[in-house]
């Protein structure tokens, strides 16, 4: 009984998540401002461990220009408008403090 | 406790978060721990012990990285899921063949079909040869002399995650390489049978995999077509005498012996020689180092520019396998100090152990040769009085290159062979 309702909450989770993360992948980034925003654009070529992996060493400058780099050489579609709020995302939570 | 200079040295160009605490210290705690716990051996804080992870990769990757199984796979050191990439155990290396379900996997893009055998097929081609084919699994095998090589294949970023200063990219350990048996066909041969043009200059290699965005380019790689004749170069359908696993290329990669893995392409599809530098992505902006600074032999003359030049062959490198960093051993007792040593195809000639910190060194016996492109194995009796001690090992290859205590810094992080260190207690 008990089991059967934490397997259908656990499948409710699951679908839920999915569209979110594309993938059922287990990569929880910090809370914060602009998580969502970081979500929606860096998920849709890697899952997003490529972002804790790669901190706390890349500073606001060098995390600008990998945001470039997936803009640019990479094709990624990423709206203008999105990329002040990613950036700032990712310096504060992926930066060294 | 007192350290040698040499020992400082090395102390010196350690990432500050090493495990976020002073390595003398964390030795001491794990010593504690272990006598808490009434461990003998292995005493590692319980967070260290489920990932083995090498020391110095950045603080986010202890946070992130996993323990986890691919389909097929034992369980490896998760880095990305998305693609993915997973590397190898340390420990796994106390073995000179790595077993197919313990190799790294390494992919740039995401979109990775399930080749079928059935219906796989290779596309022989480009205007650098005189005629094109096309070749399914059983024409490879009917149709050309089966041979074997056993080499290793190592990441070009392997140890990337212990550049100083830290640089962007998979943040891999040690472990992003292993050594297998290959069978398969030579490339040589498949490209001699459509006649290869004197103007061919490169030999452009791509495999089924795709990027998940149309933008992104597509991972295409190309080699010299000197390389690409070479006996050695392969096009393998068998790893350990298996079919290749599913995340190392089922059913066709290449085989590259000397050279780092990013040449050798799986899910192998198209083969194309050409007679003009191939001038992608993955060749012009990646995999390239700053030209000068390594003592490496194969040149790849047609991709080179003023500032840099494509990788190419494997620095000499090693490994210390057994014991492992922080064991607990036995004063007085004898233990065997072991490990691998591999180069870019040269062949080892010499492992030198040293038991004090660098201060003086020893040869070891090498073991068994498989090859000049294999991982050799060595050993090195060794009877520990009580206290700490600092293990070094250093190969030089039969060109006479060692390797280095410091890394050579480079903006991708590439070819890191500094000297192995492993601290024990012995009581
Ligand atoms: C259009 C596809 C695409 C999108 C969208 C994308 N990336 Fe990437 N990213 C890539 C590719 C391709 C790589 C190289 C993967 C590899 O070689 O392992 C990469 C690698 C990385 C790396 C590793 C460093 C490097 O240069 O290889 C980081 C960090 C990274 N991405 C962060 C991000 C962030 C942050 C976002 C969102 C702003 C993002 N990515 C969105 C394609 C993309």
């Amino acid at each position: 009984m008990t089991k059967t309702l934490l397997a259908a909450a656990a499948f409710a989770v699951f679908i839920v998540a999915a569209p979110a993360l594309a993938q059922d992948e287990p990569v929880k980034l910090k809370d914060g401002p602009g998580k969502d925003a970081v979500q929606a654009a860096c998920s849709a070529c890697h899952s997003l461990d490529y972002i804790p992996m790669n901190s706390p060493f890349l500073d606001r400058a060098r995390w600008d220009a990998a945001i470039k780099k997936m803009i640019g050489p990479f094709g990624a579609p990423i709206d203008e408008r999105d990329v002040q709020v990613i950036l700032d995302y990712l310096a504060r939570n992926y930066a060294p403090q | 406790m007192a350290r040698s200079r040499v020992f400082d040295g090395l102390a010196s160009h350690r990432q500050p978060e090493y495990n976020g605490i002073d390595r003398r210290v964390f030795l001491q705690t794990a010593v504690a721990v272990g006598a808490v716990a009434g461990m003998s051996s292995l005493a590692r804080p319980a967070a260290a012990q489920t990932v083995p992870l090498t020391p110095g990769v950045p603080a986010g990757v202890r946070a992130e990285a996993t323990l986890e199984a691919l389909k097929g796979k034992r369980k490896l050191i998760k880095l990305t899921y998305r693609p993915p990439n997973y590397e190898t155990p340390l420990a796994v290396f106390n073995d000179a063949i790595t077993p197919n379900d313990a190799f790294f996997v390494r992919y740039h893009v995401s979109d990775i079909p399930e080749v079928a055998a059935a219906s796989w097929r290779l596309k022989i081609g480009g205007e650098g040869l005189n005629g094109v084919a096309e070749y399914g699994l059983s024409d490879l095998k009917s149709g050309f002399e089966q041979v074997e090589v056993t080499a290793v294949c190592q990441c070009s970023g392997n140890r990337r995650g212990l550049s100083n200063p830290h640089v962007q990219g998979v943040q891999w350990g040690y472990g992003a390489m292993g050594n297998a048996r290959w069978k398969g066909v030579r490339l040589r041969d498949v490209l001699n049978k459509a006649g290869v043009k004197k103007e061919a200059v490169e030999i452009v290699i791509d495999g089924a995999d795709k990027p998940l965005v149309d933008k992104t380019p597509d991972f295409i790689k190309s080699i010299p077509a000197w390389k690409a004749l070479d006996e050695n170069t392969l096009i393998a359908l068998e790893m350990n005498g298996a079919p290749l696993p599913h995340w190392n290329g089922f059913p066709a990669r290449l085989i590259v012996p000397g050279w780092t893995g990013t040449y050798w392409m799986k899910h192998l599809i198209s083969v194309q020689a050409v007679t003009k530098p191939y001038g992608g992505f993955w060749m012009a902006a990646a995999y390239r180092i700053p030209n000068g600074k390594f003592p490496l032999v194969d040149r790849f003359i047609s991709q080179e520019t003023a500032a840099n030049t494509p990788i190419t062959e494997m620095v000499v490198n090693s490994l210390i396998t057994a014991p492992a960093d922080g064991q607990k051993l036995r004063a007085g007792g004898a233990v065997e100090v072991k490990g691998i040593a591999w180069d870019g195809g040269y062949g080892i000639r010499q492992v030198e152990v040293s038991t004090n910190g660098g201060k003086s060194w020893r040869p070891a016996t090498l073991g068994r040769d498989l090859g000049r492109f294999s991982f050799r194995q060595w050993s090195y009796r060794f009877a520990p009085k009580a206290g700490t001690h600092t293990l070094l090992a250093k190969a030089t290859n039969a060109m006479g290159a060692s390797q280095t205590f410091e890394a050579i810094f480079n903006p991708a992080g590439y070819h890191h062979n500094v000297v192995h260190r492993v601290d024990v207690v012995a009581a």
